[in-house]
């Protein structure tokens, strides 16, 4: 029993960071219809541009309630920064493209910023140490123990999920968005800018991502030009599973992912060397019954 | 007011406008009939800028808007009421008139809301609920309530009685009527002719693409040519 809940809490702190991930690529593709495959690596982007801040900058003996904001402040400049320029320079110039263009160009953009980080960031060519945070002492429920920084990412990612959602529920841009998603034309004929929403749903995605990057760092304690990749593929697997384009939805399918992925390394065979297969196995499963995720509505019924 | 100059606008290789001119004066209600597939929706999705031109020139007291983006027309002055409403059947009444008003930063956004209310009660008693719920005519009156919200000098309407019923339609156009008593210059789309013209104070017949006849409403409605194309 002790394990069964151990695992189950370690897939929901591991679920509520791929969720924090998994927002941009709900909120991009619910806007534009683009899978930004390369949105990962905004998140790994985010992770060495807080690195750079504790390793570089920041003195040795910062406290922590200083560290934490400014890596958080430095992520998410780091990842907004990577986000705009790629929305400027790779998508926009593909605007009324085939929609097969700017997905190989998000692939494209991907392994750019994975070789351009690896290349040029000091020491990026291995696993570098993460800035290590609250790391004396957990939380502890019974047998279960959670670290510090697991619990901060359980109360901050649907904080900040929630936060998003009553802000594109209640906004003037959030109407923006949930106008230029539903009927992108008439939302222009309300003189909406979609080239606005667009950028402004990049920058929401990638401060996300940039926040995640942080916690996600603090947490594991290693990060490398590999992190953007792998968890970028479970984040848009929890978008997918969630029913791409709802906010609840990139949520739910998150913690459903980092539960499966936490309970089957440790029941199934196979163990943790094959616990992400399980994680496809879930998406497969649940897209031959509701393609359209959890919580999507069905194609042909948009607006 | 508006001035369109041997416009022409081309989907690929295919052009839907080849040559149409026509003016509309500020305070009038200028009417484009034609057949289906005539270019009389082109028309005005080329004036309002979500089409760009392949020749010739808009212009806007003189200025021209054919290359400005849609916003822009929009904060203009011109507002376009599309063929088929084409609301946000997912968000409330409410929220579509505030997208209506989406580029108005002043504080009298309550009030002209109030307005719409008052011209159309059905719209205030129902303000919270989901406009997709609403029939057809309802629909309508919602979405030339969303075009007035933003307080446009010219507003467009394309097809507003399209599969609506006769009282419908009466209500429609008697709207469109009060619009204009209130100040408004309208440029209307439409298929009944016989409405159409009626209310208009200049009309113009748009076929394959082409200007061909121009004139007072009644005056057009009077033409055996007119009769016989669109009335008979």
């Amino acid at each position: 029993m002790a394990v069964l809940a151990q695992q189950i809490v370690n897939g929901l702190v591991l679920g509520a960071l791929i969720g924090l991930i998994a927002l941009g690529y709900t909120m991009v593709y619910g806007i534009i219809q683009l899978i930004n495959f390369a949105h990962g690596e905004v998140f790994m982007v985010g992770a060495f541009g807080a690195h750079f801040l504790a390793r570089y900058v920041l003195p040795e003996d910062v406290r922590w309630y200083v560290a934490l904001p400014a890596m958080c402040l430095a992520a998410v400049a780091v990842s907004i920064g990577v986000a705009v320029a790629m929305e400027r320079l790779a998508y926009r110039p593909l605007i009324g493209a085939h929609r097969l263009a700017p997905l190989i160009t998000a692939l494209g953009v991907s392994i750019l910023l994975q070789e351009v980080v690896r290349v040029f960031y000091p020491g990026a060519t291995a696993p570098l140490a993460f800035p290590r945070m609250f790391v004396e002492g957990h939380l502890a429920i019974g047998p279960v123990t959670i670290l510090w920084t697991g619990v901060l990412a359980l109360a901050v990612a649907p904080l900040l999920a929630a936060a998003l959602h009553i802000y594109v529920e209640r906004s003037r841009l959030g109407r923006a968005m949930r106008a230029t998603a539903q009927d992108p034309d008439t939302a222009r004929l309300m003189g909406i800018s979609p080239n606005r929403v667009t950028l402004a749903t990049f920058v929401i995605g990638a401060g996300l991502a940039g926040v995640g990057a942080v916690l996600y760092g603090i947490h594991y304690t290693q990060i490398d030009t590999a992190i953007g990749f792998q968890n970028g593929i479970f984040a848009f697997t929890a978008a997918v599973l969630g029913g791409i384009g709802s906010i609840r939805g990139a949520m739910l399918g998150a913690f459903c992912i980092g539960l499966v992925k936490s309970l089957a390394g440790q029941y199934v065979w196979g163990g943790v060397q094959y616990d992400y297969v399980w994680v496809f196995v879930l998406l497969i499963l649940v897209l031959m019954f509701r393609p359209q995720g959890f919580l999507g509505r069905p194609e042909g019924m948009r607006a | 007011m508006l001035e369109v100059n041997g416009l022409a606008v081309a989907y690929g290789a295919i052009e839907a406008v080849k040559e149409v001119s026509f003016t509309v004066a500020e305070g009038q209600i200028v009417c484009l009939i034609g057949a289906n597939g005539a270019g009389k929706s082109t028309t005005l999705k080329t004036v309002s800028g979500l089409l760009r031109p392949r020749r010739g020139e808009i212009l806007l007291w003189g200025r021209p808007i054919h290359r400005l983006p849609a916003h822009a027309v929009l904060a203009a002055g011109i507002a376009h009421c599309p063929e088929g409403r084409r609301l946000f059947t997912d968000m409330s009444v409410e929220e579509n008139l505030l997208l209506g008003a989406h580029l108005r930063k002043d504080r009298d956004i309550a009030a002209d809301m109030a307005r719409v209310y008052e011209l159309f009660p059905v719209l205030g008693q129902r303000r919270t609920q989901r406009a997709g719920l609403f029939s057809g005519g309802e629909q309508q009156m919602l979405a030339i309530g969303r075009a007035m919200m933003a307080r446009p000098k010219l507003i467009m309407f394309d097809e507003p009685t399209m599969g609506l019923s006769p009282i419908m339609i009466q209500q429609i156009m008697q709207t469109i009527a009060v619009l204009r008593s209130q100040g408004a210059t309208v440029l209307m789309v439409e298929q009944n002719a016989l409405a159409a013209l009626t209310l208009a104070d200049q009309g113009y017949v748009i076929d394959l693409g082409r200007t061909t006849l121009s004139g007072p409403g009644d005056q057009l409605l009077a033409d055996p040519r007119v009769h016989e194309a669109y009335l008979g």
